[in-house]
């Protein structure tokens, strides 16, 4: 079974987003989803690099006004 | 997986906006699983020290070394419009507001990464620094310790 971690990183700046997300990714297991919301506009690009490099797979991208959304599952 | 990948960053300057660049390079290269290694060289040392003075047999020229220098991270002038130390309280506030780590915070999260930090003992001695004076966290080494890690390291920088 595979659950999803929620990361608020909100109002965070660079480098913090991706800081937080592998430290939350760390805890999880294979297949598993985090969920993480970020304000930071160059978190688009980082969270989409930093998963790549991970062998992550960003399942789903969304904003909302001023918030972005990841759905990122461990790979 | 594969290996490790390797960064590591020489930091030479002890201006305050060179060692954050450092330092949020050597974060994110922590985050993306990299083994960080930021080694510490002349003014780059000064972002080790420790705030408080510390008492020691030093000569002269070494004191005055010690007084003229910024005693740590937090001390650290502006490589621009430093303003005589305006410009770093101007550009703190600003840091603040935007949410952005302070060079204190982000040494704090390099240490909490496992970034290991190396001080040159050889410019240590020329700068009059003792092992006393910097963070607890520090590792020593010279060239070798450096170009050990520099030789199969991915990213490689000079700040």
């Amino acid at each position: 079974m595979s659950s999803t971690t929620f990361l608020d990183a909100k109002g965070l700046a660079c480098p913090m987003p991706i800081v937080r997300a592998k430290k939350a990714m760390k805890d999880m297991q294979t297949g598993d989803v985090l969920e993480i919301h970020t304000t930071d506009k160059g978190s688009v690009s980082d969270l989409t690099a930093w998963a790549a490099s991970g062998n992550h797979e960003i399942k789903d991208q969304q904003q909302e006004s001023d918030v972005f959304k990841f759905w990122i599952q461990k790979g | 997986m594969t290996e490790q990948k390797k960064t590591t960053i020489v930091l030479f300057s002890g201006d305050y906006d060179k060692a954050m660049a450092a330092y949020i390079i050597a974060n994110g290269a922590a985050a993306y699983d990299h083994e960080v290694t930021i080694f510490h060289t002349f003014w780059g040392l000064n972002a080790l020290r420790k705030d408080e003075p510390i008492k020691s047999n030093k000569s002269f020229i070494e004191k005055a070394f010690g007084k003229m220098m910024p005693r740590g991270a937090d001390k650290m002038g502006l490589s621009q419009m430093n303003f005589a130390g305006m410009g770093p309280k101007m550009i703190k506030q600003v840091m603040k507001k935007h949410n952005a780590m302070t060079l204190p915070q982000l040494i704090d999260m390099a240490i909490e990464q496992d970034v290991r930090l190396i001080a040159c003992t050889m410019t240590m001695d020329l700068l009059g620094l003792n092992e006393g004076e910097l963070l607890q966290e520090v590792e020593y080494g010279g060239v070798a310790a450096y170009l050990g890690e520099a030789q199969d390291g991915q990213v490689n920088l000079f700040i």
